[in-house]
């Protein structure tokens, strides 16, 4: 197992390698220039060459990319000529507003795939099954901008008046406000626990969960439904296809059969002896839908006015500022990197064949 | 002991026709409901696309202000569900720059169909050449290609689309392109397996014995063998591209105005979802079930061509 791990980590080396060769040229070759586009149009051509040098852009290419390996390995990922702060210290922001969606679209994914699979898996060619797989099928063409559109018009406009009613954009009720972990606790640190507290602290639902907030978690909740929904929609009925046709293989086996003969309940088949076996693919197709997440989340994040991870690549996209998009970019690559190589350790824990090929 | 003597039995031979994989795959996908589903809604579209100019009742960009008494925005009116006779028929109603929606919306497929054939034509060409030359040189070229690969696989998709489109300029045939570069990967690993699992096999052992070229070899003999998969990956892919093609569109980096594109039609309305939903509706509708015809074409392409599975 070991030597599986060390092999799996020795061949992510060079695709990390590519992954930042990547996003330094991608920023580099942007259109437009970085000066103006972060001290505005007038900025007069002196300002820009003091500009230009001391940010390095007039450097070779080579000597460029030299720097900021070096950089990215003290973990410095530059200064934003947008926000005028470090990449590092917005990345701290908005990650949290990322990572919360993501988990909570995930959630929604299993909580409601899984269950879906088992009954459809179980429920096999009756009305319920093929209800369920056209649904299934119908979810995974949908647009998820199209969907965060229509699921804000139906719960907004249509339910207004109604306990259903879900607001459509933000993270908060305007007026209220989710204090820091720092200024609550009343605490004095620097460096990373710093940068931790404030990561937590700009998850909502943890927040204000650790400081026992509840009318701002219910507030918070709330905001999060639709988002989640929209973009959990389509790994949702990904996890329920891959659930239903993983158990479906699983029922048909000889070690099932024996259960039955021996008289074990129909509930503890399907989820003692089935699901046990057949959660192994669906344990892989939950840890690479993070990525359909993450692509995801830049519409999402744009539809319900969400200023994380992807609304603020976007954003800096279309502003030029090169620092964000390397950062930002380079985060989301490398998190998807050790996501897949998760993914990839658990199936060869969980199959030995796997590890052994 | 004396063996027991089998009684004679007569057997009528009978002349059958050949049957190749791909006339076996025709008829089971001809037995498999939700791909029928899937190519009706796709036979559908191919109409739509063709016939648009008979079907839609007015031009995609003819803007409306003085030919007709309508107003900017304005909901659906159809006769028969009690729309007043004196007011003109918008099936789908007018949107933002006064046109008629329902003919954008029918020309729209025309734009969608060939999003999702060029984009996926383009990718698979690439990923093929780049997988087959992989797979069948190994080594160090196979080490370079495939790393690149992994490297493109570990952006999320639609994120290095965006990227993609910004350095090239915004449009549709950017957009396109770049949807193709993102999309190689997957048809070179597809390619790649392919050919790693048939270069090992007897008849290629054969024909290198025979001296017959590497080209020839590549072309003639292990390509045509791996095409399966990579019809079946294709058919799924153009439903991606689609999907894909819209968001870009959606964010103002595809399609430009006033090119009837669904992806940039709903963009162009999302923040009057609110006071004008049919819209944002309708191109979503549109979107929704072109991808689901490819994807439920796709699934039983797989299934018709896996000859593991059982039926």
């Amino acid at each position: 197992m070991i030597s599986f791990v060390a092999r799996r980590l020795l061949m992510a080396i060079p695709v990390l390698l590519g992954i930042l060769f990547v996003t330094f040229t991608l920023a580099r070759v942007l259109p437009g220039d970085p000066c103006r586009a972060a001290l505005g149009e007038r900025a007069t051509a002196t300002i820009c060459d003091a500009f230009i040098q001391r940010t390095g852009l007039d450097k070779p290419i080579l000597v460029q990319f030299y720097r900021y390996l070096g950089d990215v390995a003290q973990g410095n990922l530059g200064d934003s000529f947008r926000f005028g702060r470090p990449a590092t210290v917005i990345l701290i922001e908005r990650l949290p507003v990322t990572v919360e969606l993501a988990l909570c679209a995930l959630l929604f994914a299993i909580i409601v795939g899984v269950p879906l699979g088992i009954v459809s898996a179980y429920k096999h060619n009756t009305t319920v099954d093929v209800a369920t797989m056209v649904g299934a099928n119908a979810g995974v063409s949908m647009p998820v901008f199209w969907l965060g559109l229509m699921l804000a018009y139906l719960f907004a406009v249509l339910l207004k008046g109604t306990p259903l009613w879900l607001p459509p954009s933000g993270r908060l009720t305007s007026g209220i406000e989710l204090p820091s972990l720092i200024e609550v606790w009343h605490l004095q640190v620097q460096g990373v626990p710093l940068a931790i507290l404030t990561f937590v602290s700009h998850m909502n639902i943890l927040n204000s969960l650790l400081t026992g907030n509840w009318a701002t978690l219910w507030d918070a909740v709330k905001h999060l439904i639709l988002p989640a929904m929209a973009l959990g929609t389509i790994p949702m009925c990904i996890i329920a296809r891959m659930t239903r046709s993983s158990l479906l293989e699983v029922l048909g086996l000889d070690y099932i059969r024996t259960a039955r003969a021996k008289g074990v309940g129909e509930g503890g088949i399907v989820l003692r002896h089935g699901m046990a076996n057949a959660m192994l693919p669906v344990v892989t197709i939950i840890g690479l839908s993070l990525g359909e997440l993450l692509g995801g989340a830049v519409l999402t994040e744009t539809i319900f006015g969400l200023s994380g991870v992807g609304l603020t690549l976007y954003e800096s996209i279309t502003a030029r500022d090169y620092t964000i998009v390397q950062a930002f970019t380079l985060v989301i690559a490398i998190g998807f990197v050790i996501v897949n190589l998760l993914v990839d350790i658990s199936y060869a824990y969980l199959d030995p064949r796997i590890r052994l090929s | 002991m004396q063996l027991a003597e089998a009684a004679p039995v007569s057997v009528t031979l009978t002349e059958q026709a050949p049957s190749s994989l791909w006339r076996d795959a025709l008829r089971h996908l001809f037995h498999n409901r939700l791909a029928i589903v899937g190519m009706t809604l796709l036979g559908g579209l191919l109409l739509v696309a063709i016939l648009a100019p008979v079907i839609a009742p007015y031009d995609p960009n003819q803007v409306l202000i003085g030919v007709e008494n309508v107003k900017k925005r304005a909901a659906p009116c159809i006769h028969v569900l009690g729309c007043p006779a004196d007011q003109p028929q918008h099936l789908l109603g007018i949107d933002g720059n006064v046109r008629d929606f329902f003919s954008r919306v029918v020309y729209g497929s025309r734009v969608s169909l060939f999003i999702g054939f060029t984009t996926v034509g383009f990718a698979i060409v690439i990923g093929t050449v780049l997988g087959a030359l992989a797979g069948y040189a190994g080594g160090w070229t196979d080490n370079i290609v495939m790393r690149f690969m992994d490297v493109l696989l570990a952006f999320p998709a639609l994120l290095l689309a965006i990227a993609i489109v910004t350095v090239l300029g915004p449009g549709l045939t950017n957009a396109l392109l770049a949807i193709g570069i993102v999309s190689i990967p997957s048809y070179a690993r597809v390619m790649r397996a392919s050919v790693l699992s048939i270069k090992e096999q007897d008849f290629v052992t054969a024909d290198r014995a025979l001296g017959v070229s590497s080209a020839r070899i590549l072309f003639h003999r292990i390509l045509p063998n791996a095409l399966t998969p990579l019809v079946v990956r294709g058919t799924l892919g153009i439903a991606t591209a689609i999907l894909d093609a819209a968001a870009l569109s959606f964010l103002g980096l595809g399609a430009q105005p006033p090119m009837a594109e669904w992806g940039s039609m709903l963009g162009a309305e999302r923040n009057q979802v609110f006071t004008a939903p049919h819209l944002v509706f309708f191109p979503g509708v549109a979107i929704m079930l072109t991808v689901l015809g490819f994807n439920l074409l796709g699934d039983g392409m797989r299934d018709a061509l896996d000859p593991r599975l059982n039926r």
